[in-house]
């Protein structure tokens, strides 16, 4: 991790409505390897982030232990983070969003962080239904202990020294399926076309928006024989849906309609269309979904885009009732009984 | 077949056991509870504890009241009058009875081996005969099984059953038929003890008028309410003996207090987590973000939240943690109390990691230190252990009526808000402007020049990553600092002088302070000279080392097996190790006088000193 700052020069950019360019979303300078997946991935967040028009301070980012968690330090650096221990993200950001649910919140994890260490707080977030982006870097390996097999890595998929992987998988699509999420999503780093507009489709999904992204290892997991290198990756990835997120209706062309789009509008804002690139594939059957990913396993094929949505479920603000005022801001005055009342309840101990 | 055989003549008023031993899940807790609230009523002092098992239905447990017109605060460890309902323990309970002392059982069956001690007096009464005979329904005869064995009770000793019928009616309101049902099995055994046991026993209930401006309420629920009225806002927990009741207090009464009457919305957030290591990561969560929270548990609990309590504690982050402690290690004896987290606790986590306690002694300092523990928390922003346990906070105490001022601000510590960020050049998380070793802090939106990263890798006084030695030292340091500065925050220590020189001391903390109390008179009558301090807050008050220096031995009474207070003191303080004599009492039962009483006369006796 590092806290050295890019120079700033943003004059020649564009300005998004809020007057700002790009380089307002970004934080300090990455130390990841170079051609790193997860470089990617902050590079797409970065421009999703200045496409929504977003305040740069209205982030909270979380994230746990890991090259993946190391990321958040790398864009909106407007805006709070937590990099708390390891695979225990999930209950960070479960205790803010409660205290404020009024921030965007972005978790950044990885495959060992969500799928080892952290898998019961990842289950329980999609659980409660935490409204938040949800960003698995999945790489297949720990990095940072430098090439260990993580619980994604595929059956028979070879590490750097050429050993086989001789456990099954753990997808974690396929989990949140299972475990009732609204909204998951499988990219890949080297594919910001896809990317993005997921990115802000799960930012304004109100509820619990994985995002599974392939994001290769350079340095442990880019050999012939990983079935999570980029090599591999382009090779076998398929888009089953085609996502586009608008931000204001009114700019919707009519072209999309007659594509047969499916259109969605989301609670935090804009809109969703999601056109089929599978003819028989409908994001919204839940079983449908898990029996594509789970043949993905037998097939090989990496099947990818916004796989299940579903935008009715109340979130876990919702759940409990938590009031329009975020609870870190409501007034002492609503919160104390008073001594009237202390006196009046005490009867029942007398 | 004579039952009755008066072996004693001493009259005892209102300064006795009455010790109950049943099955759990037999509804005798209401029995219980509401015999120790009808004394309670005729303005006699009373102590109440609760010995359970860890299990639901068909185990031993006994429930103890103990009559002390005196306003002891303690077990007395005797058991003058007992009443055997559970078969299985008849032979224990026999043992039990305190020399002189009465045993009442019921005689529906015939136990001759209830009269193998010739120095006491058994009473048998038929409750099941004579509830079977009353009741149609099985589980009702459970029930007022109990509730005969209450009129009993009242008929031996005087409890005036109009008391008894006034909580009847308050227990059940406006189901008549059950006030009607509970009385009728209440007058069962109130006629029989009258009729077949005219003569009053010399264990006797008076009224008296010293628990006016008191209540009988249990420390969790105290602790509960001073949540509430400290305004958390949000709590995550995960279900552990014997701290559960805590979060069902806070939640029942912001149930009452806290939901908008027009749109149904809550002013609180509570979590059950899936497990101790995320019911404290949503706390940290939620006090990152500036809302008060906490989380409460046991020590099970506590060893699994320690990685977490070491980022809040290296990440200044604002966190309460109730630590109702139970015997341990291990599962240990989840319902049986000990002190036994002291050393856990302070020093939770690995690497340098030190942190705040305070030790209530009884349910009133719960709620008022619970209020002091979130105060203290957003100020020094840091986990804060409110160390309670078993005996304090399932137990039921008498304590003076809890009082609130509302003049009452919490203190929220050092929090920017956007206009004060806006003015400032630069803002650095951990740069110490005020030279007091907290730094300022910002809440996550408030403004973009506030950002920071919070981390618990090595970081520097802006908050960035750093592995330099000189600015990871540096942050390592003014912790240090922070700590030391919240001696002066936490509770001072309270001090007790027997008003005669004294050349030793007791130090103890918590809820060994009722049998530490007791002891002392004891000590006082036999003219044995000792000055008494009790420890409220953890780093030590500059009071506690003062305190050890004035006595040449000090006793450490506390309830573990390893001296972990006494650890503490020779750790933390100047004090020489070898003036700090342990005693210790780690049998998982509240903590009664003898033990104090027989530890200091047998060391003093082995010194060949009385004083």
């Amino acid at each position: 991790m590092t806290s050295m700052s890019k120079p700033f020069i943003d004059k020649h950019l564009p300005k998004n409505k809020l007057g700002l360019s790009v380089r307002n979303y970004e934080g300090v300078m990455s130390t990841l390897c170079a051609g790193c997946g997860h470089d990617s991935v902050t590079a797409a967040l970065v421009q999703a982030f200045w496409e929504l028009d977003l305040a740069p301070e209205s982030a909270a980012k979380v994230s746990g232990i890991g090259c993946s968690s190391k990321t958040t330090a790398y864009f909106m650096g407007q805006s709070h983070g937590i990099n708390c221990v390891h695979g225990r993200m999930p209950s960070v950001a479960t205790g803010a969003n409660a205290a404020n649910g009024d921030l965007n919140y972005i978790g950044i994890s990885g495959d060992g962080d969500s799928l080892s260490i952290g898998f019961g707080q990842f289950a329980h977030a999609i659980r409660r239904n935490l409204n938040m982006l949800y960003i698995l870097e999945n790489n297949g390996v720990y990095g940072l202990t430098k090439g260990q097999f993580s619980a994604a890595a595929d059956y028979g998929s070879k590490s750097k020294k050429g050993l086989a992987n001789d456990q099954m998988p753990i997808d974690p699509c396929v989990q949140a399926l299972t475990l009732g999420a609204g909204f998951v999503a499988r990219a890949f780093s080297g594919d910001k076309s896809q990317l993005i507009p997921l990115i802000k489709a799960g930012l304004k999904h109100k509820g619990f928006a994985l995002i599974d992204v392939i994001s290769p290892c350079v340095t442990f997991n880019d050999h012939n024989g990983s079935t999570k290198s980029y090599a591999h990756t382009y090779k076998y990835y398929h888009p089953m849906v085609h996502t586009d997120f608008v931000a204001h209706a009114d700019e919707v062309t009519g072209a999309y309609d007659k594509d047969g789009a499916m259109r969605v509008t989301m609670q935090d804002g804009g809109e969703l269309f999601l056109r089929k690139t599978a003819d028989d594939y409908d994001p919204r059957d839940r079983a449908q979904a898990i029996e594509t990913l789970m043949m993905n396993k037998t097939e090989g094929e990496i099947r990818t885009g916004l796989l299940y949505l579903n935008s009715d479920l109340p979130d876990m603000q919702a759940a409990n009732k938590l009031p329009k005022i975020p609870l870190n801001q409501v007034p002492y005055e609503r919160l104390t009984p008073g001594k009237a009342a202390l006196a009046k309840l005490q009867a029942r101990y007398r | 077949m004579k039952d009755l055989v008066d072996v004693s003549d001493e009259v005892r008023v209102n300064d006795f056991v009455i010790k109950i031993g049943n099955v759990n899940g037999t509804g005798s807790a209401s029995a219980n509870g509401l015999l120790m609230k009808a004394i309670f009523r005729m303005g006699v002092p009373v102590v109440g504890k609760n010995l359970f098992p860890s299990n639901i239905q068909g185990l031993p447990t006994w429930y103890e009241i103990r009559l002390t017109k005196d306003s002891y605060m303690a077990r007395s460890g005797t058991a003058e009058f007992i009443v055997a309902m559970n078969a299985e323990t008849y032979k224990q309970d026999l043992a039990d009875v305190s020399p002189g002392g009465f045993l009442l059982y019921d005689s529906t069956w015939p136990r001759p081996d209830l009269h193998a001690r010739p120095d006491i007096t058994a009473i048998g009464v038929p409750l099941a005969r004579l509830v079977n005979a009353a009741f149609d329904n099985a589980r009702t005869r459970v029930l007022m099984k109990n509730m005969a064995y209450v009129g009993a009770v009242a008929g031996l000793t005087g409890l005036d059953v109009e008391v008894i019928r006034g909580l009847v009616t308050e227990m059940f309101g406006t189901k008549a038929h059950l006030i009607d049902a509970n009385m009728k099995a209440i007058e069962l055994g109130l006629s029989y003890v009258r009729e077949h046991f005219p003569d009053p026993l010399p264990l006797r209930i008076e009224p008296m008028d010293k628990t006016a401006g008191h209540i009988m309420i249990d420390g969790n629920t105290a602790a509960a309410l001073g949540c509430v009225y400290a305004g958390a806002t949000f709590g995550a927990w995960y279900p552990i003996t014997p701290s559960t009741s805590l979060m069902d207090g806070f939640k029942a009464f912001c149930e009452k207090f806290r939901v908008d009457p027009d749109t149904g919305e809550k002013n609180f957030c509570i979590i059950q987590g899936e497990d101790e290591l995320a019911s404290v990561g949503m706390a940290i969560g939620a006090g990152w973000n500036g809302a008060r929270s906490f989380t409460p548990t046991s020590g099970p609990g506590i060893s699994l939240m320690s990685e977490f309590i070491g980022f809040a504690y290296y990440g200044e982050v604002p966190v309460v943690l109730f630590d109702v402690q139970r015997a341990g290690p291990s599962t240990g004896l989840p319902t049986r109390t000990q002190q036994c987290d002291i050393t856990l606790a302070a020093y939770a986590s690995h690497g340098d990691t030190k942190h705040i306690l305070l030790f209530p002694a009884n349910p009133k300092e719960c709620f008022e230190m619970a209020v002091q523990s979130f105060d203290i928390a957003e100020r020094f922003q840091a986990p804060v252990f409110f160390m309670t346990d078993l005996d304090i906070g399932m137990n039921d105490w008498m304590i003076p009526e809890l009082d609130w001022d509302d003049s009452y601000q919490p203190d929220r510590g050092k929090v920017l808000s956007a206009d004060e960020i806006e003015k400032l050049e630069k803002f650095y998380r951990y740069e110490d402007r005020d030279g007091d070793a907290i730094p300022w802090r910002t809440l996550p939106g408030t403004h973009p020049k506030g950002a920071y990263f919070t981390r618990g890798s090595g970081h520097n006084w802006k908050g960035g990553y750093t592995e330099d030695s000189d600015e990871y030292k540096e942050v390592l340091d003014r912790l240090t600092t922070k700590w030391k500065n919240a001696a002066n925050a936490v509770p001072a220590p309270v001090i007790t002088r027997c008003g005669q020189h004294a050349r030793r001391a007791i130090i103890s903390v918590g809820g060994c302070d009722g049998a530490v109390l007791e002891a002392l008179d004891r000590f006082a009558e036999n003219g044995v000279n000792l000055d008494y301090l009790r420890v409220r807050g953890f780093p030590f008050n500059a009071e506690v080392d003062r305190f050890i220096e004035q006595y040449d031995e000090v006793f450490v009474v506390e309830q573990n097996r390893d001296g972990q207070l006494r650890s503490l003191l020779v750790n933390e303080t100047e004090a020489p190790k070898h003036k700090l004599v342990s005693i210790l009492d780690y049998a998982g039962m509240a903590a009664n006088p003898k033990f104090i009483i027989e530890g200091i006369s047998a060391h003093l006796e082995a010194l060949g000193d009385v004083a």
